[in-house]
């Protein structure tokens, strides 16, 4: 490839990400703007499927994939559960997404700004050669044409499963946890309303059959 | 080559009967009429989520259709290094379009249907996950070029068949095919389905189609070989095996009944997942031994 198409493709590529921004952000403040649970919920999603794009641009081929992924099962169970429990049953009726405002408005400011200032100030190219020596598998980028050989879904792979495991199995393990804890105080029964109060029911009283004898 | 003429000469023999035959002539007429239909409208409906689901549901089986190698010269449209990861991910966007388009005519049946089909979902998916890891695993990759390369010496269907069975089941799933038809099911009046009418039911009935025939096309991809064969490897071995998978699920799905969804959870849950889990165990024990 001469100087040239570099060129080009480099001013297509920033084009790409910063309409892909634009969409991103836009489709961001849509989530205040819109009156219905259903509508702010996918234009979250949108905003979220934007962002995947941004990384497919960056050449993260599987971190954009499994973001879209993530996101679309997070955001269609969301739904159902805004839908469920939140103070506006069916979301027909106008809504709105936010409260204390005020307060909302400086905390997202806040965020944003020591975001912004962080990436146009951490010196990244420091950080990229301390994560790949970090991994210490001897597959990190050696120099910039190091860095262009090796298959980001690969790095990424034998950092979740190395250099970052512990950290990687405590996430697991405390976002299951949670997920348990929250499922059991929502459930309004228990194992008293399943098997009796003295627990001597041999099969549970279950409103749902699931699908298996118990 | 000559092989493989005798065996489209046999294939066309036996498909020219059923091209005469008003069962392949009613969707095209039954198409013909969406396009002419009024559009039916009732009180306060969403519009804008209802146009979102009409382009979703087609556009998602494309996506999906993008990584399968269906090409003339054996490519994928699309070939990146998280092929499983997109065609996952395409397939993932159907919860959003159904529930849109069960969401958006303001109506009760079309509502429970797309919460059928979200709950169908939470079965099918990690299973179907676990059954695309497993492949990977094998392969040694995401990308399917390197699944079909793997599978030269003995097909993925005889090392890993309950991965393979299980994404049939999961694709009739999220197709919404056979015994889970449940969200468009006739007990909720054509649930999903029951108030859209004219071009939107065309191209949400178009796309559901659409979406069986690619999840055939990826099963014969990712277990049967793609397009390798016994006599001259091709895209027509592709087409005939798709075609095959298509059969089998479509027979299937006429013989079973239709399962309620909330008989689905535990057996996907308690049976299936261990089974996708122990399986993916297996063929990682043996890629480790060498013998993959």
């Amino acid at each position: 490839m001469n100087a040239d198409a570099v060129a080009v493709s480099g001013v297509v590529d920033l084009v790409g990400v910063g309409a892909l921004g634009a969409v991103a952000v836009a489709l961001g403040v849509a989530v205040f703007v819109v009156d219905s649970m259903a509508r702010a919920t996918f234009a979250l999603l949108g905003s979220f499927v934007a962002v995947a794009g941004l990384l497919w641009t960056l050449g993260l081929a599987y971190l954009g994939a499994v973001t879209v992924l993530m996101m679309t099962v997070e955001m269609a169970v969301m739904a159902v559960f805004m839908v469920a429990f939140m103070m506006n049953p069916a979301g027909l009726m106008p809504m709105t997404m936010v409260h204390a405002g005020r307060s909302a408005a400086a905390v997202a400011t806040t965020v944003f700004v020591v975001l912004v200032v962080g990436v146009w100030v951490v010196d990244w190219s420091a950080v990229v050669a301390g994560a790949s020596t970090a991994t210490g598998d001897g597959m990190g980028p050696t120099g910039s044409a190091g860095a262009a050989m090796v298959e980001p879904t690969l790095q990424v792979g034998r950092a979740v499963m190395g250099s970052h495991m512990l950290v990687m199995l405590v996430v697991g393990v405390t976002l299951l946890a949670t997920i348990l804890a929250a499922t059991v105080l929502a459930t309004d029964r228990g194992r008293y309303d399943r098997f009796g109060d003295d627990l001597s029911r041999r099969r549970p009283d279950d409103p749902v059959t699931g699908g298996l004898p118990r | 080559m000559t092989a493989a003429t005798v065996l489209w000469v046999v294939v066309l023999a036996l498909l020219l009967p059923i091209l005469q035959t008003r069962s392949l002539r009613e969707p095209l007429r039954s198409g013909a009429r969406l396009l002419a239909e009024q559009p039916r409208r009732l009180p306060a409906p969403d519009v804008l989520l209802g146009r979102l689901a009409v382009v979703l549901v087609p556009s998602a089986a494309l996506l999906a259709l993008a990584v399968v190698p269906v090409g003339f010269a054996g490519a994928a449209w699309l070939s990146t290094s998280a092929d499983l990861v997109w065609f996952n991910a395409a397939e993932v966007l159907l919860w959003v379009a159904w529930w849109c388009a069960g969401w958006s005519p303001n109506s009760v049946l079309p509502l429970v249907g797309a919460y059928r089909f979200l709950a169908q979902g939470l079965s099918y998916e990690l299973p179907l996950m676990f059954s695309l890891i497993t492949v990977g695993v094998a392969a040694g990759s995401l990308r399917v070029s390197d699944v079909l390369l793997a599978q030269q010496g003995v097909w993925f269907v005889v090392v890993m068949p309950v991965a393979a069975a299980v994404f049939m089941c999961a694709a009739a799933a999220f197709a919404s095919w056979g015994p889970f038809a449940g969200p468009m099911g006739r007990d909720l009046g054509g649930g999903v389905l029951a108030e859209t009418t004219g071009p939107a039911r065309l191209a949400l009935s178009a796309g559901r189609a659409l979406f069986l025939g690619v999840a055939a096309a990826m099963t014969a991809t990712l277990f049967l070989g793609g397009p390798a064969g016994p006599v001259a490897s091709g895209w027509w071995w592709l087409l005939l095996k798709t075609v095959l998978v298509t059969a089998v699920m479509v027979a299937l799905a006429r013989r079973l009944p239709v399962l309620p969804p909330d008989r689905t959870v535990d057996v996907a849950w308690v049976v299936v997942l261990p089974l996708t889990i122990v399986q993916a165990l297996v063929v990682s024990v043996l890629v480790l031994r060498g013998v993959l």
